[in-house]
């Protein structure tokens, strides 16, 4: 792409704010009642203690995995590729995130020796609080329609700021999170343009989670 | 005392009037080098018709579709880059029964020579035509090798014309170097009155060379007209019969006599009357184009 400096972010957007609500518009309509699902397990994971036992652990990550599948699936694969060709990208990169998520599953072996520190608990929570609760009230707080709520665990942004959450409860490795945490900063910054005001919460939830991240490795 | 284009002048400069359905002449410009004759306004389809698989939306686009062709329009471009875009229309086309007056423009847009059949028959697929009637090279992506493809269909007949295409004043230096060096047939760009880089150099060596002009982004994708519904119209809008700031702009677009048409693109059916309602008679000569430029700069 010559004179890619010239262009804006604004000039990547392939479709207007109107086809992209009705899009999960229509998204939502066709997976309800899985919002009930995925939001119980949103409220599951705000709930983890401090220092979870290996199982439990063990099927969150799971779960996590499980969502990130159903995101690459019906999300971007079968309905946000048909407005953006990059989507099929996306699902790509979703479907290997399911599986990091997967494989951390199989290797825990035991509980954490600690319970996480008050920085990292109350990051996690402010997190999943943001992913559970807030994204999805984003529509009525700014006037528009409550069917164009995304909800964590079906849609892209909300299901990777709660993982973000939860994989900082869960005493997850960077590597793990590293995807989530691309994805917020990527995603906030093409919905910039259209939407600044919602753009702020991923990238805002990408710097809680690396701060966090680095606190801990220079500990 | 307003200063119009003469009716002799016009009709120097215009080919046929298409009658709309609404009875006043569209005005139309001719390709030089065929003499076939395009209206005015034509119809893209940037961000407007990709609504993916939202049958709704789609209706709403076929309906704006309707409009055009009833208010006499005949050019619709697309581009593979645009998303579901093809397909709504492709759709809406079938709706409509496939519209004799349709002037099908498209783009190759993909890097690399050898992948360019495919897509352009992707594309042709999705629209549902027997062919194009003109292929560009989008945004001058692997220009070489494409417009060699399209030279070699439009000799074997499953293309009419060929051309390339920029926007927003990028590459103006490689748009006139092919110009210079390369048969094309039609050149897109983007000129409104707020975009003038292509009107000193590009605009009159495309019409020295008789090479065809579609413009795009007449609005800025809107932002123009946003700006401008803040104003009031001037008074010498209304005798250049325009009713709104789009046909305003429109006006100024197409009174430059090197342009064969723009490609405003819009969701709503009225919208696209309008628009098409700008490709009538009175066209503000040189210098109202000029005070309608200063008046868009000052807003």
């Amino acid at each position: 792409m010559s004179e890619w400096w010239t262009y804006r972010l604004s000039s990547f957007l392939l479709f207007s704010e109107r086809t992209y609500d009705r899009l999960i518009e229509l998204y939502n309509a066709d997976l309800w009642p899985a919002h009930v699902g995925t939001l119980a397990l949103g409220v599951a994971l705000l709930t983890l203690p401090r220092a979870a036992g290996a199982a439990r652990v063990r099927v969150s990550l799971a779960l996590l995995a499980a969502v990130w599948l159903i995101v690459a699936w019906q999300f971007h694969y079968r309905r946000y590729a048909t407005i953006n060709w990059t989507a099929e990208y996306y699902a790509i990169v979703f479907a290997f995130e399911a599986i990091v998520l997967a494989v951390a599953a199989m290797r825990v072996r035991r509980a954490a020796d600690m319970p996480v520190s008050d920085v990292r608990m109350w990051t996690a929570r402010v997190l999943l609080l943001a992913a559970v609760v807030a994204y999805p009230l984003l529509p009525l707080v700014a006037g528009r329609d409550w069917r164009h709520a995304e909800v964590f665990g079906l849609a892209p942004e909300p299901t990777a700021i709660g993982t973000l959450g939860a994989l900082l409860l869960l005493r997850a490795r960077l590597a793990v999170a590293a995807l989530p945490l691309a994805w917020c900063v990527w995603s906030g910054l093409f919905l910039w343009p259209m939407r600044p005001m919602q753009a702020a919460i991923p990238l805002a939830a990408a710097v809680a989670a690396v701060t966090v991240y680095a606190v801990g490795r220079a500990r | 005392m307003l200063r119009v284009l003469a009716v002799a002048g016009a009709s120097a400069a215009f080919g046929a009037r298409a009658a709309s359905a609404q009875g006043a002449s569209v005005l139309s410009r001719r390709i030089a080098r065929t003499g076939e004759s395009l209206p005015l306004v034509g119809l893209g389809s940037w961000i407007t018709f990709n609504v993916g698989d939202d049958l709704v939306a789609r209706n709403r686009c076929a309906d704006v579709m309707r409009a055009f062709f009833d208010a006499g329009g005949r050019t619709i471009d697309s581009s593979p880059m645009y998303g579901s875009s093809q397909d709504v229309i492709g759709y809406a086309l079938a709706k409509l029964g496939h519209p004799k007056t349709l002037f099908a423009a498209d783009k190759v847009w993909i890097a690399g020579g050898s992948r360019g059949p495919g897509q352009i028959e992707t594309s042709r697929r999705r629209w549902n035509v027997e062919r194009f009637d003109l292929l560009q090279v989008h945004n001058l992506l692997s220009w070489e090798a494409h417009l060699a493809t399209l030279f070699a269909m439009k000799a074997e007949g499953r293309v009419r014309y060929v051309g390339i295409t920029t926007s927003e004043g990028r590459r103006h230096d490689d748009v006139e170097r092919i110009v210079r060096t390369q048969p094309i047939d039609f050149i897109q760009l983007t000129y409104n009155p707020v975009d003038r880089e292509a009107e000193p150099r590009l605009l009159p060596l495309a019409g020295d060379r008789g090479i065809g002009v579609i413009v795009n982004r007449p609005f800025r994708e809107g932002e123009l007209t946003q700006r401008l519904a803040r104003r009031a119209l001037p008074g010498y809008a209304a005798e250049l019969g325009c009713t709104s700031w789009a046909q305003l702009v429109l006006k100024f677009i197409v009174s430059y006599p090197a342009v064969t048409c723009t490609i405003p693109a819009t969701t709503r059916a009225d919208h696209v009357r309008e628009n098409v309602g700008a490709a009538r008679e009175p066209l503000p000569d040189e210098r109202m184009r000029q005070r309608i430029a200063a008046t868009i700069a000052g807003v």
